[in-house]
């Protein structure tokens, strides 16, 4: 920080505030607690002791006003498709969504005959992250969500956001 | 009881009520009634003393190809005597009408809400017939065969693939 190295007494830090809030946002991915078909079963599991989404400090919450990622986990019918919508749209800024395994990705195996699937939940609100897999195992999940963090650390406070209107 | 003797014993009390007995090797032996009257035969099957039949296992509407008749098929089973009996009733395509077994079998209360959902038939006296899985506003019965997709449904697209 040039000029101003040294300046302070020890245990001040100087940094910029787009690195403070983009390290403290990557730092607590709080995600959006609810699932949709087979893929929040693999949520679940990544979430429970063996894979420990903690550690990344991605922790379930049940309330859209306290999540900053919403993991679309499963089968996104027509039906839920107008929750899933309202859920995003009831999320504080900044906010983030994961699309997760195929048939948030593209309706999946709905992609024929699936009348009543949305053929991929980016038609409704913006995605951040496409997972793939049928249904991805915890890794990718954890995978996904460190791409997020990549992505959250490279943002900046007054940049408008890709995707929101 | 066999099938054949339950059989017997309906055609005996019914009469033209109950059109036929159809066994076949890969289907449970099948007894065909009439749409009017399955409430009363419902009705007898479980109260008769040596009949019992005190379980509505499953209630399922069925669409074979797209142009004859649709139906509904009742699987029953008596806890009590440990034997069984399917039945079946033919309805009309569109506005097919079939009496509603509800108020005998509590179970044929959402199966009956789920036959009208996806094949559009209606059960008179039924205590709530509403749509049970597709939202209120949605348009036709998909199960039908002849069931064509629309093209949006609240603004939201359905992709058709070839």
């Amino acid at each position: 920080m040039g000029a101003l190295n040294h300046k302070f007494n020890e245990n001040i830090l100087i940094t910029s505030l787009d690195k403070l809030l983009n390290w403290s946002r990557s730092g607590s991915e709080w995600y959006f607690q609810f699932g949709l078909a087979c893929c929040a079963i693999e949520m679940m599991s990544a979430a429970a002791a063996r894979h420990d989404l903690e550690r990344f400090g991605a922790m379930p919450r049940s309330s859209p006003r306290q999540a900053d990622v919403m993991i679309v986990a499963g089968t996104v019918t027509l039906k839920m498709a107008t929750r899933v919508k309202r859920l995003y749209e009831q999320m504080a800024e900044p906010k983030y969504v994961i699309s997760m395994g195929s048939c948030a990705n593209s309706g999946g195996p709905y992609w024929q005959h699936g009348y009543h699937v949305l053929k991929g939940v980016d038609q409704i609100i913006p995605v951040d992250i496409y997972i793939p897999g049928c249904p991805p195992r915890p890794e990718a999940l954890i995978e996904g969500l460190l791409h997020l963090q990549k992505k959250m650390r490279e943002e900046s406070v007054l940049a408008k956001k890709e995707g929101v209107s | 009881m066999t099938e054949q003797e339950i059989y017997a014993k309906l055609a005996s009390h019914f009469g033209a009520k109950v059109m036929a007995f159809v066994e076949e090797e890969t289907l449970n032996p099948t007894v065909i009634v009439e749409a009017e009257g399955i409430t009363d035969v419902c009705n007898y099957l479980k109260d008769t003393e040596v009949l019992q039949f005190d379980s509505l296992m499953n209630l399922a509407g069925h669409d074979p190809d797209g142009e004859s008749d649709l139906s509904v098929i009742y699987h029953l089973y008596s806890t009590q005597l440990d034997h069984y009996i399917t039945l079946k009733v033919f309805v009309v395509r569109e506005h097919g009408q079939v009496g509603s077994v509800a108020n005998i079998y509590r179970t044929a209360d959402w199966h009956e809400r789920e036959a009208y959902d996806l094949y559009g038939i209606t059960f008179d006296g039924h205590p709530d017939l509403k749509r049970i899985l597709l939202e209120e506003d949605w348009e036709g019965h998909p199960l039908k065969k002849d069931y064509v997709a629309a093209e949006f449904y609240r603004g939201m697209r359905i992709e058709k693939v070839k």
